[in-house]
Protein backbone atom coordinates (compact mmCIF):
# COMPACT_ATOMS: atom_id res chain seq x y z
CA UNK A 1 0.00 0.00 0.00
CA UNK A 2 3.04 2.89 0.97
CA UNK A 3 4.84 1.47 -1.62
CA UNK A 4 1.85 2.27 -4.52
CA UNK A 5 1.42 5.39 -2.66
CA UNK A 6 5.04 6.70 -3.09
CA UNK A 7 5.00 5.31 -6.76
CA UNK A 8 2.27 7.67 -7.23
CA UNK A 9 3.76 10.31 -5.43
CA UNK A 10 7.02 9.46 -7.42
CA UNK A 11 5.03 9.66 -10.63
CA UNK A 12 3.49 13.17 -9.20
CA UNK A 13 7.49 14.38 -8.94
CA UNK A 14 8.75 13.33 -11.91
CA UNK A 15 8.16 16.76 -13.90
CA UNK A 16 10.03 18.55 -11.24
CA UNK A 17 12.55 15.88 -10.90
CA UNK A 18 12.82 16.12 -14.90
CA UNK A 19 13.94 19.86 -14.92
CA UNK A 20 17.41 18.88 -12.70
CA UNK A 21 19.06 16.84 -15.02
CA UNK A 22 20.72 18.76 -18.50
CA UNK A 23 18.18 18.16 -20.58
CA UNK A 24 15.73 19.05 -18.12
CA UNK A 25 17.69 22.75 -17.69
CA UNK A 26 17.68 23.05 -21.69
CA UNK A 27 14.07 23.13 -21.78
CA UNK A 28 13.68 25.22 -18.58
CA UNK A 29 16.04 27.50 -21.16
CA UNK A 30 13.35 27.09 -23.89
CA UNK A 31 10.37 28.19 -21.64
CA UNK A 32 12.32 31.17 -20.95
CA UNK A 33 12.97 31.35 -24.85
CA UNK A 34 9.08 30.64 -25.02
CA UNK A 35 8.55 33.57 -22.89
CA UNK A 36 10.60 35.94 -24.76
CA UNK A 37 8.36 35.36 -27.91
CA UNK A 38 5.31 35.48 -26.00
CA UNK A 39 6.25 39.27 -24.52
CA UNK A 40 7.26 39.83 -28.28
CA UNK A 41 3.94 38.96 -30.15
CA UNK A 42 1.95 40.28 -27.24
CA UNK A 43 3.80 43.41 -26.22
CA UNK A 44 5.67 44.48 -29.02
CA UNK A 45 3.49 43.50 -32.01
CA UNK A 46 6.33 41.36 -33.98
CA UNK A 47 4.53 39.08 -35.99
CA UNK A 48 1.95 38.14 -33.30
CA UNK A 49 -0.20 36.07 -35.75
CA UNK A 50 2.43 33.61 -36.15
CA UNK A 51 4.78 34.04 -33.22
CA UNK A 52 2.37 33.94 -30.54
CA UNK A 53 1.33 30.04 -31.91
CA UNK A 54 5.14 29.47 -32.21
CA UNK A 55 5.57 30.39 -29.02
CA UNK A 56 2.91 28.26 -27.44
CA UNK A 57 4.36 25.25 -28.85
CA UNK A 58 7.22 25.90 -28.01
CA UNK A 59 5.94 26.45 -24.35
CA UNK A 60 4.12 22.76 -24.05
CA UNK A 61 6.60 20.91 -26.36
CA UNK A 62 9.14 21.86 -23.57
CA UNK A 63 6.99 21.31 -20.48
CA UNK A 64 8.78 18.56 -18.46
CA UNK A 65 8.21 15.02 -19.76
CA UNK A 66 5.72 16.55 -22.09
CA UNK A 67 4.75 13.89 -24.86
CA UNK A 68 3.44 16.15 -27.19
CA UNK A 69 5.67 15.70 -30.26
CA UNK A 70 6.08 11.78 -28.98
CA UNK A 71 4.58 9.63 -31.33
CA UNK A 72 0.86 9.87 -31.93
CA UNK A 73 1.67 13.47 -29.79
CA UNK A 74 -0.89 16.21 -30.57
CA UNK A 75 1.47 18.51 -32.39
CA UNK A 76 3.14 15.59 -34.14
CA UNK A 77 -0.18 15.04 -35.33
CA UNK A 78 -0.39 18.61 -36.57
CA UNK A 79 3.61 18.69 -37.78
CA UNK A 80 2.44 15.15 -40.38
CA UNK A 81 -0.61 16.54 -40.70
CA UNK A 82 0.39 19.90 -42.36
CA UNK A 83 3.89 20.17 -42.25
CA UNK A 84 5.69 17.04 -43.10
CA UNK A 85 3.76 16.60 -46.34
CA UNK A 86 4.01 20.57 -47.17
CA UNK A 87 0.70 21.07 -47.14
CA UNK A 88 0.43 24.57 -44.70
CA UNK A 89 2.58 26.60 -46.35
CA UNK A 90 1.29 26.14 -49.38
CA UNK A 91 -2.49 26.70 -48.23
CA UNK A 92 -0.89 29.80 -46.51
CA UNK A 93 0.66 30.64 -49.99
CA UNK A 94 -3.17 30.57 -51.07
CA UNK A 95 -4.09 33.55 -48.80
CA UNK A 96 -1.46 35.10 -49.70
CA UNK A 97 -2.13 35.23 -53.51
CA UNK A 98 -5.71 36.10 -52.34
CA UNK A 99 -4.57 39.32 -50.48
CA UNK A 100 -1.61 40.70 -52.93
CA UNK A 101 -2.71 43.52 -55.47
CA UNK A 102 -0.01 42.98 -58.33
CA UNK A 103 -1.43 45.91 -60.24
CA UNK A 104 1.22 48.46 -59.36
CA UNK A 105 3.20 45.65 -60.54
CA UNK A 106 1.57 44.82 -64.30
CA UNK A 107 1.47 48.50 -64.69
CA UNK A 108 5.13 48.85 -64.50
CA UNK A 109 6.74 45.55 -65.19
CA UNK A 110 10.60 46.40 -64.69
CA UNK A 111 9.82 46.29 -61.09
CA UNK A 112 10.09 42.88 -61.15
CA UNK A 113 13.66 42.99 -61.56
CA UNK A 114 14.05 44.57 -58.49
CA UNK A 115 12.19 41.27 -57.15
CA UNK A 116 15.24 39.48 -58.44
CA UNK A 117 17.97 42.07 -57.06
CA UNK A 118 16.57 41.37 -54.08
CA UNK A 119 16.98 37.77 -53.37
CA UNK A 120 20.98 38.39 -53.82
CA UNK A 121 20.94 37.70 -49.97
CA UNK A 122 19.89 33.98 -50.13
CA UNK A 123 22.85 32.84 -52.68
CA UNK A 124 25.23 35.07 -51.23
CA UNK A 125 24.07 33.43 -47.92
CA UNK A 126 24.40 30.30 -49.36
CA UNK A 127 27.66 30.12 -50.34
CA UNK A 128 28.58 32.07 -46.65
CA UNK A 129 27.08 29.21 -44.94
CA UNK A 130 29.04 26.56 -46.94
CA UNK A 131 32.11 28.11 -46.71
CA UNK A 132 32.60 30.06 -43.82
CA UNK A 133 29.88 27.99 -41.53
CA UNK A 134 30.92 24.13 -42.96
CA UNK A 135 26.73 23.50 -43.01
CA UNK A 136 26.01 20.67 -45.31
CA UNK A 137 24.78 21.29 -48.67
CA UNK A 138 21.21 20.76 -47.92
CA UNK A 139 21.90 22.55 -44.64
CA UNK A 140 23.15 25.92 -46.26
CA UNK A 141 20.22 26.01 -48.92
CA UNK A 142 17.45 25.92 -45.56
CA UNK A 143 19.54 28.74 -43.78
CA UNK A 144 20.33 30.42 -46.83
CA UNK A 145 16.20 30.43 -48.07
CA UNK A 146 15.82 33.33 -44.93
CA UNK A 147 16.97 35.47 -47.52
CA UNK A 148 13.44 34.81 -49.48
CA UNK A 149 12.11 36.94 -46.52
CA UNK A 150 8.97 34.37 -47.05
CA UNK A 151 8.22 32.15 -43.85
CA UNK A 152 6.25 29.91 -45.88
CA UNK A 153 8.79 29.83 -48.56
CA UNK A 154 11.64 28.82 -45.69
CA UNK A 155 9.44 26.35 -44.04
CA UNK A 156 8.30 24.39 -47.58
CA UNK A 157 12.44 24.68 -48.86
CA UNK A 158 14.09 23.67 -45.36
CA UNK A 159 11.30 20.82 -44.31
CA UNK A 160 11.73 19.28 -47.66
CA UNK A 161 15.34 18.38 -46.61
CA UNK A 162 13.68 17.26 -42.95
CA UNK A 163 11.86 15.08 -44.97
CA UNK A 164 14.86 13.07 -46.85
CA UNK A 165 16.72 13.44 -43.28
CA UNK A 166 19.26 15.76 -45.33
CA UNK A 167 18.54 18.42 -41.99
CA UNK A 168 17.47 17.84 -38.21
CA UNK A 169 14.00 18.67 -38.04
CA UNK A 170 14.37 21.20 -35.06
CA UNK A 171 16.67 23.66 -37.58
CA UNK A 172 12.82 23.43 -39.85
CA UNK A 173 11.90 25.57 -36.31
CA UNK A 174 14.57 27.65 -36.00
CA UNK A 175 14.62 28.50 -39.38
CA UNK A 176 10.69 29.47 -38.90
CA UNK A 177 11.28 31.51 -35.99
CA UNK A 178 14.41 33.30 -37.78
CA UNK A 179 12.54 33.85 -41.25
CA UNK A 180 9.56 35.83 -39.27
CA UNK A 181 11.88 37.14 -36.51
CA UNK A 182 13.89 39.09 -39.60
CA UNK A 183 10.39 39.49 -41.78
CA UNK A 184 9.10 41.67 -38.71
CA UNK A 185 12.54 43.17 -38.27
CA UNK A 186 12.57 44.97 -41.30
CA UNK A 187 11.88 48.49 -40.50
CA UNK A 188 14.92 48.47 -37.94
CA UNK A 189 17.34 46.47 -40.31
CA UNK A 190 16.48 48.11 -43.51
CA UNK A 191 16.96 52.04 -43.13
CA UNK A 192 20.81 52.16 -42.03
CA UNK A 193 21.34 49.95 -45.39
CA UNK A 194 19.33 52.73 -47.23
CA UNK A 195 21.55 55.53 -45.81
CA UNK A 196 24.34 53.67 -46.12
CA UNK A 197 24.51 52.94 -49.66
CA UNK A 198 22.89 56.05 -51.34
CA UNK A 199 23.77 59.58 -51.38
CA UNK A 200 20.67 62.64 -50.07
CA UNK A 201 20.73 63.62 -53.75
CA UNK A 202 19.80 60.01 -55.10
CA UNK A 203 17.28 59.76 -52.10
CA UNK A 204 15.63 63.17 -53.02
CA UNK A 205 14.89 61.67 -56.25
CA UNK A 206 11.54 62.54 -56.88
CA UNK A 207 9.65 60.15 -59.13
CA UNK A 208 6.83 61.16 -61.77
CA UNK A 209 2.99 59.52 -60.15
CA UNK A 210 2.94 55.91 -62.14
CA UNK A 211 -0.58 54.64 -63.93
CA UNK A 212 -2.02 52.13 -61.52
CA UNK A 213 -4.48 51.22 -64.15
CA UNK A 214 -4.61 47.33 -65.30
CA UNK A 215 -7.16 45.94 -67.71
CA UNK A 216 -8.90 43.06 -66.14
CA UNK A 217 -7.46 40.77 -69.10
CA UNK A 218 -4.28 41.51 -68.40
CA UNK A 219 -4.80 40.97 -64.35
CA UNK A 220 -6.26 37.91 -65.12
CA UNK A 221 -3.65 36.71 -67.25
CA UNK A 222 -0.88 37.31 -65.15
CA UNK A 223 -1.22 34.56 -62.91
CA UNK A 224 -1.46 32.24 -65.80
CA UNK A 225 1.27 33.47 -67.40
CA UNK A 226 3.61 33.46 -63.86
CA UNK A 227 2.46 29.64 -63.59
CA UNK A 228 2.84 28.93 -67.00
CA UNK A 229 6.45 30.20 -66.95
CA UNK A 230 7.19 28.63 -63.35
CA UNK A 231 5.94 25.37 -64.59
CA UNK A 232 8.27 25.34 -67.88
CA UNK A 233 10.87 26.70 -66.34
CA UNK A 234 11.21 25.27 -62.76
CA UNK A 235 8.56 22.79 -62.00
CA UNK A 236 9.99 21.86 -58.68
CA UNK A 237 8.75 24.80 -57.16
CA UNK A 238 5.35 24.99 -59.08
CA UNK A 239 3.32 23.65 -55.89
CA UNK A 240 4.45 27.45 -54.48
CA UNK A 241 4.28 29.70 -57.33
CA UNK A 242 1.05 27.85 -58.39
CA UNK A 243 -0.77 28.32 -54.88
CA UNK A 244 0.08 32.11 -54.36
CA UNK A 245 -0.96 32.40 -58.65
CA UNK A 246 -4.64 29.79 -57.58
CA UNK A 247 -5.31 32.66 -54.98
CA UNK A 248 -4.23 35.62 -56.93
CA UNK A 249 -6.18 34.39 -59.62
CA UNK A 250 -9.28 33.73 -57.60
CA UNK A 251 -8.96 37.50 -56.00
CA UNK A 252 -8.79 38.78 -60.13
CA UNK A 253 -10.90 37.30 -61.50
CA UNK A 254 -14.01 38.00 -59.16
CA UNK A 255 -16.61 35.04 -60.17
CA UNK A 256 -15.57 32.90 -56.43
CA UNK A 257 -15.70 35.86 -53.81
CA UNK A 258 -16.95 33.61 -51.42
CA UNK A 259 -13.64 31.22 -51.97
CA UNK A 260 -11.65 34.13 -52.09
CA UNK A 261 -12.70 35.54 -48.71
CA UNK A 262 -12.19 32.13 -47.18
CA UNK A 263 -8.79 31.74 -48.55
CA UNK A 264 -7.41 35.25 -46.99
CA UNK A 265 -9.60 34.11 -43.89
CA UNK A 266 -10.59 31.08 -42.86
CA UNK A 267 -7.91 28.86 -44.83
CA UNK A 268 -4.93 31.04 -43.76
CA UNK A 269 -5.17 31.83 -40.47
CA UNK A 270 -6.18 27.88 -39.49
CA UNK A 271 -3.45 26.77 -41.53
CA UNK A 272 -1.04 29.59 -39.78
CA UNK A 273 -1.98 28.57 -36.57
CA UNK A 274 -1.46 24.89 -37.07
CA UNK A 275 1.55 25.78 -38.57
CA UNK A 276 2.76 28.01 -35.66
CA UNK A 277 2.13 25.45 -33.03
CA UNK A 278 3.82 22.63 -34.81
CA UNK A 279 6.75 24.71 -35.90
CA UNK A 280 7.20 25.42 -31.94
CA UNK A 281 6.42 22.06 -31.80
CA UNK A 282 10.18 21.02 -33.08
CA UNK A 283 11.95 23.37 -30.92
CA UNK A 284 13.11 20.98 -28.23
CA UNK A 285 15.75 22.55 -25.56
CA UNK A 286 18.05 19.64 -26.44
CA UNK A 287 17.74 19.69 -29.92
CA UNK A 288 17.36 23.44 -30.39
CA UNK A 289 19.85 24.68 -28.13
CA UNK A 290 22.97 23.98 -30.23
CA UNK A 291 25.41 26.72 -31.59
CA UNK A 292 24.24 26.08 -34.79
CA UNK A 293 21.05 28.01 -34.13
CA UNK A 294 22.96 31.48 -33.22
CA UNK A 295 24.90 30.79 -37.17
CA UNK A 296 20.77 30.36 -38.46
CA UNK A 297 20.49 34.02 -36.48
CA UNK A 298 23.42 35.46 -37.87
CA UNK A 299 23.29 34.33 -41.26
CA UNK A 300 19.61 35.10 -41.28
CA UNK A 301 20.21 38.47 -40.73
CA UNK A 302 23.17 38.71 -43.29
CA UNK A 303 21.04 37.12 -45.87
CA UNK A 304 18.30 39.98 -45.29
CA UNK A 305 20.78 42.60 -45.07
CA UNK A 306 22.69 41.42 -48.65
CA UNK A 307 18.86 41.20 -50.25
CA UNK A 308 17.94 45.13 -49.49
CA UNK A 309 21.77 46.22 -50.62
CA UNK A 310 21.03 43.91 -54.01
CA UNK A 311 17.84 45.89 -54.29
CA UNK A 312 19.20 49.00 -54.05
CA UNK A 313 22.56 48.95 -55.53
CA UNK A 314 20.51 47.64 -58.68
CA UNK A 315 18.59 51.11 -57.74
CA UNK A 316 21.68 53.02 -58.35
CA UNK A 317 22.95 51.58 -61.19
CA UNK A 318 18.96 52.47 -62.58
CA UNK A 319 19.39 55.79 -61.08
CA UNK A 320 22.57 55.97 -63.24
CA UNK A 321 21.35 54.61 -66.48
CA UNK A 322 17.76 56.90 -66.18
CA UNK A 323 19.90 59.91 -66.02
CA UNK A 324 18.81 60.31 -62.32
CA UNK A 325 15.48 59.67 -63.07
CA UNK A 326 14.78 56.67 -60.97
CA UNK A 327 15.23 56.82 -56.98
CA UNK A 328 17.44 54.05 -55.67
CA UNK A 329 15.39 53.56 -52.51
CA UNK A 330 12.65 51.82 -54.31
CA UNK A 331 15.32 48.85 -54.81
CA UNK A 332 14.88 48.22 -50.87
CA UNK A 333 11.19 47.08 -51.11
CA UNK A 334 12.52 44.32 -53.70
CA UNK A 335 12.34 41.55 -50.67
CA UNK A 336 9.00 39.68 -49.98
CA UNK A 337 8.26 41.51 -46.95
CA UNK A 338 4.86 42.73 -48.22
CA UNK A 339 3.74 45.99 -47.72
CA UNK A 340 6.45 46.47 -44.63
CA UNK A 341 9.08 46.94 -47.17
CA UNK A 342 7.11 49.34 -49.76
CA UNK A 343 5.73 51.25 -46.73
CA UNK A 344 9.19 51.96 -45.43
CA UNK A 345 10.45 53.14 -48.62
CA UNK A 346 7.62 55.51 -49.29
CA UNK A 347 8.58 56.74 -45.63
CA UNK A 348 12.42 56.81 -46.18
CA UNK A 349 12.25 58.60 -49.42
CA UNK A 350 9.74 61.47 -47.57
CA UNK A 351 12.14 62.01 -44.85
CA UNK A 352 14.22 63.29 -47.12
CA UNK A 353 11.67 65.03 -50.04
CA UNK A 354 8.72 65.74 -48.45
CA UNK A 355 6.92 66.14 -51.36
CA UNK A 356 7.87 62.53 -53.12
CA UNK A 357 5.87 59.87 -53.41
CA UNK A 358 7.22 56.82 -53.63
CA UNK A 359 4.81 53.94 -52.22
CA UNK A 360 3.39 52.81 -55.86
CA UNK A 361 6.64 52.34 -57.38
CA UNK A 362 7.66 50.10 -54.00
CA UNK A 363 4.42 48.53 -53.89
CA UNK A 364 5.27 47.21 -57.60
CA UNK A 365 8.94 46.47 -56.67
CA UNK A 366 7.74 45.01 -53.08
CA UNK A 367 5.59 42.61 -55.14
CA UNK A 368 7.93 41.76 -57.62
CA UNK A 369 10.09 40.69 -54.28
CA UNK A 370 7.15 37.94 -53.41
CA UNK A 371 7.36 36.60 -57.10
CA UNK A 372 10.91 36.88 -56.88
CA UNK A 373 12.06 34.92 -53.87
CA UNK A 374 9.03 32.32 -54.61
CA UNK A 375 10.73 32.11 -58.19
CA UNK A 376 14.49 31.81 -56.40
CA UNK A 377 13.01 29.20 -54.19
CA UNK A 378 11.69 27.54 -57.49
CA UNK A 379 14.86 27.44 -59.70
CA UNK A 380 17.05 26.61 -56.42
CA UNK A 381 15.08 23.39 -56.24
CA UNK A 382 15.01 22.71 -59.64
CA UNK A 383 18.76 23.39 -60.05
CA UNK A 384 19.17 21.07 -56.91
CA UNK A 385 17.12 18.41 -58.70
CA UNK A 386 19.25 18.87 -61.61
CA UNK A 387 22.53 18.46 -59.44
CA UNK A 388 21.07 15.42 -57.82
CA UNK A 389 20.96 17.01 -54.51
CA UNK A 390 17.35 16.08 -54.58
CA UNK A 391 15.05 13.45 -56.17
CA UNK B 1 27.91 14.97 -61.56
CA UNK B 2 26.60 13.28 -58.46
CA UNK B 3 26.32 16.02 -55.64
CA UNK B 4 28.80 13.84 -53.91
CA UNK B 5 31.62 14.44 -56.24
CA UNK B 6 31.18 18.52 -55.71
CA UNK B 7 33.01 20.65 -53.84
CA UNK B 8 31.16 23.22 -51.17
CA UNK B 9 32.84 25.72 -53.00
CA UNK B 10 31.71 24.58 -57.00
CA UNK B 11 28.51 24.13 -55.45
CA UNK B 12 28.48 27.18 -53.59
CA UNK B 13 29.20 28.98 -56.90
CA UNK B 14 26.97 26.81 -58.95
CA UNK B 15 23.97 27.66 -57.14
CA UNK B 16 25.23 31.45 -57.16
CA UNK B 17 25.70 32.09 -60.80
CA UNK B 18 22.87 29.30 -61.87
CA UNK B 19 20.51 30.26 -59.07
CA UNK B 20 20.42 33.99 -58.90
CA UNK B 21 21.71 34.28 -62.71
CA UNK B 22 18.47 32.39 -63.26
CA UNK B 23 16.05 34.01 -61.57
CA UNK B 24 17.29 37.16 -62.93
CA UNK B 25 16.48 35.70 -66.50
CA UNK B 26 13.56 34.23 -65.60
CA UNK B 27 11.71 37.20 -64.00
CA UNK B 28 13.42 39.31 -67.12
CA UNK B 29 11.50 36.64 -69.30
CA UNK B 30 8.42 37.61 -67.29
CA UNK B 31 9.00 41.76 -67.40
CA UNK B 32 8.87 40.82 -71.11
CA UNK B 33 5.23 38.69 -70.63
CA UNK B 34 4.24 41.47 -68.67
CA UNK B 35 4.59 44.05 -71.31
CA UNK B 36 3.03 41.99 -73.64
CA UNK B 37 0.02 41.38 -71.61
CA UNK B 38 -0.56 44.95 -70.93
CA UNK B 39 -0.22 46.06 -74.74
CA UNK B 40 -2.38 43.10 -75.93
CA UNK B 41 -4.97 44.13 -73.16
CA UNK B 42 -4.43 47.81 -73.08
CA UNK B 43 -6.84 49.70 -70.02
CA UNK B 44 -8.54 51.62 -72.30
CA UNK B 45 -10.26 48.92 -73.72
CA UNK B 46 -11.92 47.89 -70.70
CA UNK B 47 -12.95 48.79 -67.31
CA UNK B 48 -10.31 49.56 -65.14
CA UNK B 49 -8.68 47.31 -62.59
CA UNK B 50 -9.82 47.90 -58.70
CA UNK B 51 -12.84 49.91 -60.00
CA UNK B 52 -16.02 48.29 -58.34
CA UNK B 53 -18.76 48.36 -61.27
CA UNK B 54 -21.42 49.50 -58.45
CA UNK B 55 -22.05 52.25 -59.42
CA UNK B 56 -23.53 52.63 -62.90
CA UNK B 57 -23.71 55.95 -64.90
CA UNK B 58 -26.65 57.65 -64.26
CA UNK B 59 -29.61 58.41 -66.64
CA UNK B 60 -30.16 62.38 -66.19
Amino acid sequence: MIDAILSGLTALTAGAQHLITLNGLLCLAMLVIAGVMFYLAIVKDVEPLLLLPIAFGCFLVNLPLSEVMGHDGVLKTFYDFGIGNELFPLLIFVGIGSMTDFTPLIANPKLLLFGAAGQLGIFATLLLALLVFNFTKEEAVSVAMIGACDGPTVIYVSNLFAGLNKIPTAMVGALAVAAYSYMALVPVIQPPIMRLLTTEKERQVKMPSVKGKVSKTALIAFPLAVTLITGIIAPKGLPLMGMIMLGNFMKVTGVVTRLTKCSENEIANIATLFLGLAIGGTMFGPAFLKTETLFIFGLGLFAIIIDTAGGILLGKLWYLLSGGKVNPLIGAAGISAYPMAARLVQTEGQRWNKHNFLLMHAMGANTGGQIGSVMAAAIMLAVLKGLGVIP
Amino acid sequence: MPPTTLSDSTFGLTMLIVGMGGTLVTLWLLTLLLKGLTSLFPVKEEPASGLPHSNPPHNH
